[in-house]
């Protein structure tokens, strides 16, 4: 296993940047939809909601992989081509936008309605209530959350190898076909999840441990 | 439509009676395993805790589609030759028994330990407490995320499509090629999806009420 990750790991490291760059961009664009879908589910309108709840149920309540294979070949059947990259990424941040939605709606209910009230007084708008009093309070109260979430994403981000992205999954499969040696291959490819998922765990740790003691008031 | 002709309404049908049958099989696993890992978790000894911990760690931390290629691909450089369902089968169940060791973990956790020493007292056995006292005490707190769980497991069984065991997400594939329609057979396979993680969900959602209700 050595003498492979010896001759792989260019190739392998090349794919973990793939994984990484994938499920970042997809986390990234996840955030502000996902505020959004949540700010709707919270709406007064009742078209608001029942758009946010229609989202949510399908993006929360069908496979990825379905997902994914759907936001591939739509541009297709109108003559569109898109870069698997490109769809990978979109159909990851539609996913996880529906996730992060519920983790915001949770963390936006926990804000004390008086500050709102407070700020629409102060003659904020709503724009600007949304940015700076209700999204950084949500954020730091539901940040174990957007790591779980983060971790989930990345997982997730193992499906993009059936439409050909180059990422871990993809990486360890084009080594187990070149060598013959699969066991050895998806071993390598498990380790980089499982260091993946270390690290996560510990930024958890890291920043639990740093709201214990400068978030509390 | 041709999508709609009855061979494809039969293929459909078989194949959404596959992806809960697997579904099924591995929940099953992941039910029956997942609770000796819990309670190894909580163990005190070490030579028993330890190696649970790590196994938990393991199967959350990756991807099933890595664990699925393991078992099938990798497993017969090492003599272990499964059949494509059966490994899917196995891989689904060991995946879920690491969720499934934690939340059973959890809701044991919250049964307040006055409870089992009260049990002690009146001369209850071990087994007695753990069946009569710790289990019903903990099954509420289980319920929620077991049922949550069980919707993930039905959602990830997908997956088994990518080592080509015959589910529905697999047979939405081989019919877009046979119809040349690439995303209709899909969407009627996210559909049945959802109105399978729908039922689980108002399922789950009953069974809670029941059970607050006979607890009241």
């Amino acid at each position: 296993m050595l003498a492979m990750l010896h001759q792989t790991y260019p190739v392998l490291l090349d794919g973990l940047m793939m994984t990484l760059l994938v499920s970042g961009i997809a986390l990234l664009i996840g955030c502000p939809l996902g505020l959004l879908i949540a700010r709707a589910a919270l709406s007064d309108s009742r078209a608001a909601r029942w758009t946010s709840g229609i989202y949510r149920s399908f993006w929360r309540g069908t496979p990825i992989l379905v997902q994914l294979i759907i936001v591939f070949y739509l541009p297709m059947s109108f003559g569109l081509k898109v870069a698997p990259v490109l769809a990978a990424i979109v159909a990851l941040a539609l996913n996880t936008a529906a996730f992060q939605s519920e983790i915001y709606r949770a963390g936006l209910s926990a804000i004390p309605a008086g500050q709102l009230e407070a700020a629409r007084l102060l003659g904020l708008t709503r724009a600007q209530i949304l940015v700076r009093i209700e999204a950084p309070q949500a954020i730091r109260l539901m940040l174990p959350a957007l790591i779980s979430e983060a971790l989930a994403l990345i997982k997730n981000s193992s499906l993009v190898s059936v439409i050909a992205v180059t990422e871990i999954t993809r990486r360890a499969q084009q080594i187990a076909s070149a060598t013959f040696h699969p066991l050895e291959a998806y071993t390598l490819a498990l380790v980089a999840y499982l260091a993946i998922a270390a690290v996560l765990a510990g930024a958890g740790l890291l920043v639990e441990r740093r709201l214990a003691h400068g978030g509390s008031r | 439509m041709t999508l709609l002709s009855p061979e494809f309404v039969a293929l459909f049908i078989r194949a959404f009676a596959i992806t809960l049958g697997v579904t099924a099989a591995g929940l099953a696993i992941a039910l029956l395993l997942g609770l000796p890992v819990a309670l190894a978790l909580r163990s005190r000894r070490t030579v028993l805790s330890v190696p649970a911990r790590l196994y938990v760690e393991l199967m959350r931390g990756a991807p099933l589609v890595i664990l699925l290629f393991l078992v099938y691909y990798g497993g017969p450089s090492v003599g272990l030759l499964l059949d494509a369902p059966t490994a899917g089968i196995a891989g689904l169940g060991l995946y879920g028994a690491g969720y499934f060791a934690e939340i059973y973990r959890a809701g044991l956790n919250a049964v307040p330990p006055g409870e089992i020493e009260a049990a002690r007292m009146l001369g209850l056995g071990r087994t007695q407490i753990f069946l009569h006292i710790q289990m019903p005490g903990a099954l509420r707190l289980i319920l929620p995320p077991g049922t949550g769980q069980a919707i993930n497991l039905l959602k990830e069984s997908a997956v088994l499509s990518i080592i080509t065991v015959p589910e529905l997400t697999k047979t939405a594939g081989e019919i877009a090629n046979l119809t040349f329609s690439a995303v209709t057979p899909y969407l009627v396979a996210a559909l049945l999806y959802w109105a399978a993680v729908e039922t689980l969900a108002r399922t789950g959602r009953a069974a809670e009420r029941r059970l607050g209700a006979a607890q009241k």
